[in-house]
């Protein structure tokens, strides 16, 4: 058996397509263990729902290294905080003064995507003053408004409309890192680099509660996967994806073919009305819409992933596979080594289990490792759908997010596009090896 | 089977074999009609069961019928005095007409046999929040207004794979072993990737990048008005998504084809023909493509099988107005009756394209013929 087996896959080896699939299924199981390594299942859960923990990201980053490909220099995020500069403090009866300069070197090709202050003011009586006041490279100063603070304070500058409108109709994150125009002077704006201030000139009623604050200079490209519309990295649903996708086709796959063969053995073995039964439900279950009927309980039940995988093998176990298996089986029924086993007595489930399954094995294995494919793609089906884990992050998910929000329309292509190549990856590496195995385990095709 | 050409006499046996051929053809036909009627029946009601199991479409038809009977009795100025507690009562009274008529109220059995009988003859009750683009409420003419769409998309579609497949297949199964063969084979693990996957990238490249094709729908809004206009402008929309069908398909049909009549012409009656010194053509067609033709049909039906419900998606990438961008409003709008509505039509359409392969199967094949319908 083993002597048979490593000539097989002796011969295996001989197809770069092979080795190349297995290459790239070895790369996603190494991802694949990797996930739950590097993030834990819940906490994935958990920063996927998305929420304040992402508020310094920027919305809809591209991946940095896609920009320094191109040669770019797009922003990056920059979080300037005020633990890390000097305060001047003037302290007066009943309270102090702060003056704390946000200073930060600008030095990037594009305009930063937004700007967002972030005050924490906690344990004051009174609530504190605070006044911006933007100071750029060539020297001038743009007051920014003041503001009275409660005790988490986010003050988005991006959306402040009148400063806008100073600005000469300029968004605030563009107007303010935006070169002087001379007079008169018409056409787009054009960015200065140089060291920028943001000066907070802070009025405290209190002798020793802190205040702390911190700006955030939105980037165009974040990470390497980059961001979603809700500050999410992309990366997290593309890390915690892989093992998602993998144990749901490797579960479906295992499940379907598995009970089919058991199905299909037992209905051989035992003829009559068992066999009629099996295929009569066979039939059945050739009419019954699979995707319909998963959209269907999607609805009406829940999405849950394991739900669906449940539903994928139930339909799955009378699939039209068994009619192959049938046709490949009924031979064998009539085989001598069969006889042999009744001879001495074997029981019914023994000569089902011992001596007709692992006849049919090896041919099962190639459509057995092409199959895994399609389930991957059956869940990312589903997931664009919107019927994705209402929890997990999966590929299919970010797909569909992406879709929803008109991604390709509005320039994200890395949206689409990296869930898209990890499930094509993933495709062809089960379909490359699948294809090979075939060709070595199919005795139809081994003289071809 | 030849045409008996008009005028030559038939002789006497023949005609009364072609007779004992039409009688077993019909046998057949009808057994495996009754067959698929049985089998459409069972799979009908494990839909209908699969969507009631839980009570939800009950709870969700109680939930309604309460909701508008308290509408009623609120919007109504005959009830505008009454105290609260006699109208909570007239409401009650109201509810509990209704689910008696609706039979609600008999045991699930009851009912579930009820629904078998009304989704069989397509009776699929009206829709809770859809309606057709005509304004019917009615779940079977949003349906059939849907159904064109599909067959027309899917069907060139499939056609278009399907020849192109075996023709392909025909010709590199001559060259076997050459490059483009060998390129063939291996691009066929591409097709892992279902149609919508390659119809993103052929809205991402031909709709965006280079704008040369729209990018979803059926046809330019508003519709053109002339014949040849509409077509043409429905030709264009239905490029991108007949290539990303295309795409997905086309290469692993071939190599499967190519195999298989790879296998057929290594056959010996093929090689005595070969032997005899036929010309290669004739040699394809009545050698190979003759013999083989059954499965060749089966192959293609059930390549039709698998295409229907993979519609769903591709619809929806491309927003194709068709039974899958249906299915995936009536999900958004949770309209449960719409849904159970289209996956009954779905079964139906299945239970069709099975039946037409039985069929096909018994015309080609002549065991079928001589013996009948029984295997």
């Amino acid at each position: 058996m083993i002597a048979w087996r490593s000539g097989r896959w002796r011969e295996l080896a001989r197809y770069p397509s092979a080795i190349a699939g297995v290459a790239i299924i070895l790369v996603l199981v190494g991802v694949a263990l990797a996930a739950p390594l590097a993030v834990p299942y819940g906490e994935a859960l958990e920063r996927w729902r998305g929420g304040e923990r992402w508020q310094y990201h920027p919305v809809n980053a591209a991946p940095v290294w896609v920009d320094r490909l191109r040669g770019g220099r797009a922003p990056t995020t920059r979080v300037i905080a005020s633990r890390d500069v000097e305060a001047e403090v003037h302290p007066f009866p009943g309270g102090r003064r702060l003056t704390l300069p946000l200073t930060f070197d600008y030095a990037f090709d594009d305009f930063p995507s937004e700007l967002n202050l972030f005050l924490t003011a906690e344990g004051h009586a009174r609530p504190p003053f605070v006044r911006l006041l933007w100071q750029t490279p060539d020297g001038r100063e743009i007051p920014l408004g003041g503001h009275r603070l409660g005790e988490r304070e986010r003050i988005s500058i991006s959306q402040d409309r009148a400063l806008a409108q100073r600005l000469g109709g300029l968004a605030p994150h563009i107007g303010l890192f935006a070169a002087e125009k001379a007079e008169g002077e018409a056409g787009a704006p054009s960015l200065q680099t140089g060291r920028y201030g943001l000066v907070l000139e802070a009025v405290l009623f209190d002798a020793e509660a802190p205040l702390e604050a911190e700006l955030v200079v939105y980037g165009r490209v974040h990470g390497i996967a980059g961001t979603d519309h809700q500050r999410r990295a992309l990366s997290l649903a593309l890390l915690w994806g892989t093992p998602v996708a993998l144990a749901f086709g490797l579960i479906a796959a295992v499940g379907t073919t598995l009970t089919t063969l058991v199905i299909a053995a037992v209905g051989v073995w035992y003829r009559g009305w068992v066999d009629a039964v099996i295929q009569r439900l066979t039939e059945v279950n050739m009419i019954l819409p699979v995707l319909p009927i998963l959209v269907m309980v999607g609805t009406l039940y829940s999405t849950s992933i394991w739900l669906m995988l449940g539903v994928v093998v139930l339909l799955g176990i009378f699939s039209a596979g068994i009619k192959t298996y049938r046709a490949m089986l009924l031979p064998i029924r009539e085989a001598p080594y069969i006889e042999a086993a009744r001879a001495y007595g074997a029981s019914n489930l023994r000569i089902v289990m011992r001596y007709m399954l692992p006849r049919i094995l090896p041919v099962l294995v190639p459509s057995f490792v092409t199959l895994i494919p399609t389930f991957v793609f059956l869940e990312a089906s589903l997931a664009v759908l919107g019927l994705g884990d209402p929890e997990l992050p999966t590929w299919g998910k970010v797909l569909n997010d992406a879709q929803s929000q008109s991604a390709l329309y509005n320039g994200y292509v890395y949206w689409v596009v990296s869930p898209a190549l990890l499930l094509m990856l993933t495709g062809l590496g089960f379909a490359m090896l699948g294809f090979a195995l075939d060709r070595v385990f199919n005795p139809r095709l081994r003289s071809l | 089977m030849k045409p008996a050409s008009a005028g030559r006499p038939v002789r006497p046996d023949l005609r009364r074999s072609r007779l004992r051929d039409l009688r077993h053809l019909l046998l057949y036909a009808a057994a495996r009609l009754l067959a698929l009627l049985a089998t459409v029946v069972v799979g009908v009601y494990l839909t209908i069961l699969v969507a009631n199991m839980g009570g939800q479409v009950d709870e969700l038809r109680l939930v309604q019928i309460r909701s508008e009977a308290v509408e009623a009795v609120r919007a109504d100025p005959a009830f505008f005095d009454m105290p609260g507690e006699e109208r909570s009562a007239l409401v009650e009274r109201q509810v509990a007409l209704e689910v008696e008529r609706l039979r609600l109220d008999q045991p699930f059995i009851v009912r579930s046999l009820d629904y078998l009988r009304r989704a069989l003859s397509l009776d699929l009750g009206r829709a809770e929040q859809m309606h057709s683009d005509r304004g019917s409420r009615e779940v079977r003419d949003i349906i059939v207004e849907r159904l064109p769409a599909t067959l027309l998309l899917f069907g060139s579609a499939n056609l278009l794979v399907f020849f192109t497949a075996v023709f392909a297949a025909l010709h590199l199964s001559r060259r076997y072993g050459s490059a483009l063969d060998r390129t063939v084979i291996a691009l066929a693990p591409s097709s892992a990737a279902p149609g919508w996957f390659y119809g993103i990238f052929l809205i991402l490249f031909f709709a965006f990048l280079f704008p040369l094709l729209p990018a979803g729908g059926m046809v330019t809004a508003p519709p053109p008005e002339s014949r040849l206009e509409y077509a043409a402008s429905l030709a264009r929309h239905m490029l991108l998504p007949v290539a990303a069908m295309f795409l997905s398909s086309i290469f692993v049909s071939i190599y499967s084809w190519r195999t298989f009549f790879l296998i057929h012409s290594s056959e010996d009656h093929v090689e005595m023909a070969r032997a005899k010194g036929l010309s290669a053509r004739r040699i394809e067609r009545r050698y190979i493509l003759r013999p083989t033709l059954a499965p060749i049909i089966t192959s293609f039906l059930l390549m039709l099988i698998g295409l229907w419900s993979g519609a769903i998606i591709l619809e929806q990438v491309f927003n194709w107005p068709g039974l899958g961008s249906l299915l995936f409003q009536a999900i958004g709008h949770r309209d449960t009756p719409v849904i159970i509505g289209g996956v009954v039509i779905f079964a139906y359409l299945l239970a069709a394209t099975v039946f037409l392969l039985d069929f096909l199967y018994a015309l080609l094949d002549p065991r079928v013929r001589v013996r009948g319908g029984r295997s």
